[in-house]
């Protein structure tokens, strides 16, 4: 009798991991339908560390999908994404994209987000000619240097040093401008390159650097960090950050009264709604970059009616209910390569490559033109400034005049609160 | 750059860190110390806790730590099921060692995706009224969010600790991996007694997930990150001893502080390693070790 009862237990326990393990598999993988369709396959971090942006770009990318299926396809041909979850691990991109080429013989690949996910596919996109547009990569195709790479975050084309540019540029236009810098960045790919930059870019202006440190990611607790930094005294803080860690900084920093007079810069997650919802106040004054915030100079044609379908796309699958951030540009490149099949008249690649090359498109972040590096002719990383925060609403961080853009000049809309201390 | 004002931050804040780490360590040392269990998906209970503790405070506003300790029963049950999985599966066989392993990760997956399929991927805090303020004495500030988690932290191995050194089944519970026969002999069953070892271990983490949100923001593969931190305190600590894992917490969280304000961040897991390196150079058996 006992040993019945066992085997009925592992009996289910075995059904019911199995049946775990299929809702997995369809959770992750879209269903692959026979047809005449364009295949656009990519992997995706839907998993791991970066899952939190590449749920919200796969809802971006779904979104698109429907708009141009709804308004009869590309080439006359509906279109399909085919995505795997790359699980935030480089190591599993070469195989999904070799199946999807190969196995799922898709016509076009797209990047996952970000820098860690796209270098490993460009030897096997490069080896076919491919085009790639890319999502988030910060100088990805320094080492490559491949013509049919085309990155759509608007770093600008000297990525690296354009990153942190305009961070610089709002401090040395303060009266009297800074003498002195401290340079703080996580141990980890995006950090190490913007603090690089940043690193660059300082020595340029004859800023004294007095601290440069790297940290490892699980760094718990920031205190001692920023506790070195202020007995340090520098006038500015430029920070390299992701999501974990930019919440421990600013925290540190209320808590330990950094007396910096600007600090911020490179702080990814800051743009986050449930980052943002957490921090609240202690936001008001830092200033990071950013690539898409409510104000009324960067109104482009097609972004609020992306975000409203976008936000309700969003509503219940735990990603950023917001999605400003990476989601409009997820749905962005998308558009570019939509424009450049429809220009070319074809899905041959070499055609496409050439138009996406040559040509301005327009897209839900206004109007986009490569380099020959494949980043954006001009960069249009904003520095935006968080202002007025008194609460930790969600809808407070919809509002204009939340997140001030300070750079560049052509969409600014307001006026820096210096120093940051204050 | 040298002032005492620094040290004395440096050696508060480090303090405070160590308590930390000392809670989320707590389960392992007493599962993988005391047990023999090598159980690689406790950092994952310990995210779990922390979402019970999120789902708690977002939905009523209720107080995380009250939530961790709330929910503290509940996990020491599911620890208990999950000993008996895991011993029905593979340790009654005498197969614990490589497929056990391979038992613990798949737990730590499942947890994961299970995470992930309730609660998505977006980062996570929690509200509470001691996040955010900071005490000053004099040139050393308290910030309360670690210091809250540090006390709470001490209480837990307060307890822990006069349970396993002043009751029967406490003691059993450290001698179970080192006598089993002994314990036979004493009339105490060892699987009962693993089975309610493994509950306490699994038990701490519901508190210590707690903690650990409100000191940063999670989501569902954050704990992966704490895995070699968790492991290297138990080891350092000496397997299984309760104070030693405490002042081995402490000893890393401490040296990391020191280091990471004189020395730079980035030299911070290479001294808390080499002091675990250098310790079991010359004392193989831990801090704490018998």
């Amino acid at each position: 009798m006992k040993s019945f009862g066992k085997k009925r237990l592992f009996g289910s326990l075995k059904k019911s991991l199995g049946a775990a393990a299929a809702v997995v598999g369809v959770a992750l993988a879209s269903p692959v339908q026979a047809g005449d369709t364009i295949k656009i396959g990519f992997g995706m971090a839907l998993t791991g560390g970066l899952a939190g942006a590449g749920k919200g770009a796969l809802i971006a990318m779904q979104v698109w999908a429907e708009d141009v299926n709804a308004r009869g396809g590309i080439l006359g041909k509906p279109v399909e994404l085919v995505y795997y979850d790359d699980q935030t691990n480089p190591a599993t991109v070469p195989g999904i994209y070799t199946k999807l080429l190969d196995v799922d013989e898709v016509d076009f690949v797209v990047s996952g987000y970000g820098t860690n996910l796209i270098a490993p596919a460009m030897p096997i996109v490069m080896q076919r000619g491919l085009v790639f547009p890319a999502l988030f990569g910060l100088a990805v195709n320094e080492k490559f240097k491949y013509d049919n790479y085309f990155q759509i975050m608007p770093a600008g084309p000297e990525p690296m040093t354009d990153w942190s540019r305009g961070f610089f540029s709002i401090a040395m236009a303060q009266d009297p401008p800074p003498k002195t810098i401290a340079l703080v960045g996580a141990d980890a790919e995006f950090a190490r390159n913007a603090v690089k930059g940043a690193r660059e870019t300082a020595e340029k202006l004859g800023l004294e650097i007095v601290y440069d440190e790297s940290y490892h990611p699980r760094t718990a607790d920031f205190s001692p960090i920023v506790n070195a930094i202020q007995a340090r005294n520098p006038d500015i803080v430029f920070v390299g950050s992701y999501p974990p860690d930019s919440v421990g900084m600013v925290k540190a920093a209320t808590e330990v009264g950094l007396k910096a007079k600007l600090f911020g810069g490179g702080m990814v997650g800051l743009q986050f709604a449930s980052i943002m919802t957490a921090l609240g106040p202690k936001l008001n004054g830092i200033v990071n970059y950013d690539f898409w915030v409510p104000e009324p100079t960067l109104r482009f044609e097609g972004v609020e009616e992306f975000l409203a379908k976008y936000q309700t796309a969003a509503e219940g699958k735990g990603v950023d209910p917001l999605g400003y951030y990476l989601q409009p540009y997820a749905y962005a490149y998308l558009q570019v390569l939509d424009q450049a099949i429809t220009a070319a008249g074809s899905m041959d690649h070499a055609e496409i490559g050439k138009h996406m090359r040559d040509a301005e498109f327009d897209t839900v972040v206004g109007k986009v033109k490569f380099a020959p590096n494949g980043e954006w002719a001009k960069t249009r990383v904003l520095m935006v400034q968080y202002q007025g925060i008194e609460d930790s609403e969600l809808a407070t961080f919809t509002k204009q005049g939340t997140r001030v853009v300070l750079y560049p000049n052509e969409w600014v809309s307001g006026t820096i609160n210096y120093p940051y201390a204050e | 750059m040298f002032s005492v004002d620094l040290l004395l931050n440096a050696l508060v804040a480090g303090t405070l860190l160590g308590g930390f780490y000392a809670a989320v360590s707590l389960g392992l040392s007493v599962s993988f110390g005391q047990l023999n269990i090598v159980n690689i998906a406790h950092p994952a209970f310990v995210i779990l806790g922390s979402y019970v503790a999120y789902m708690g405070n977002s939905r009523w506003g209720l107080d995380p730590i009250l939530l961790g300790l709330a929910f503290t029963p509940v996990f020491f049950f599911i620890g208990v099921g999950v000993y008996r999985v895991y011993y029905e599966s593979f340790e009654r066989k005498d197969d614990e060692a490589l497929r056990g392993l391979a038992f613990f990760f798949g737990v730590m997956f499942i947890i994961e995706v299970g995470l992930i399929m309730v609660y998505g991927v977006d980062f996570r805090s929690v509200q509470a009224p001691y996040i955010g303020q900071n005490w000053k004495l004099g040139g050393v500030g308290v910030p309360t969010r670690m210091f809250v988690p540090f006390c709470v932290s001490i209480l837990m191995f307060a307890a822990v600790y006069l349970y396993l050194s002043r009751t029967f089944n406490g003691r059993a519970i450290m001698a179970v991996a080192q006598d089993r026969l002994a314990l036979q002999l004493m009339a105490a069953d060892p699987v009962r007694i693993k089975q309610l070892g493994f509950g306490i271990g699994i038990g701490t983490t519901a508190l210590a997930g707690a903690l650990l949100i409100i000191i940063i923001p999670i989501e569902p593969s954050i704990g992966r990150l704490y895995i070699g931190q968790v492991f290297a305190i138990a080891v350092l600590a000496g397997l299984g001893s309760i104070p030693g894992t405490l002042v081995a917490a402490l000893v890393l969280g401490i040296a990391e502080s020191v280091v990471s304000t004189f020395f730079g961040p980035s030299w911070a897991p290479a001294v808390a390693f080499g002091i675990l390196l250098l310790a079991l150079a010359f004392r193989p058996q831990g801090l704490f070790g018998r």
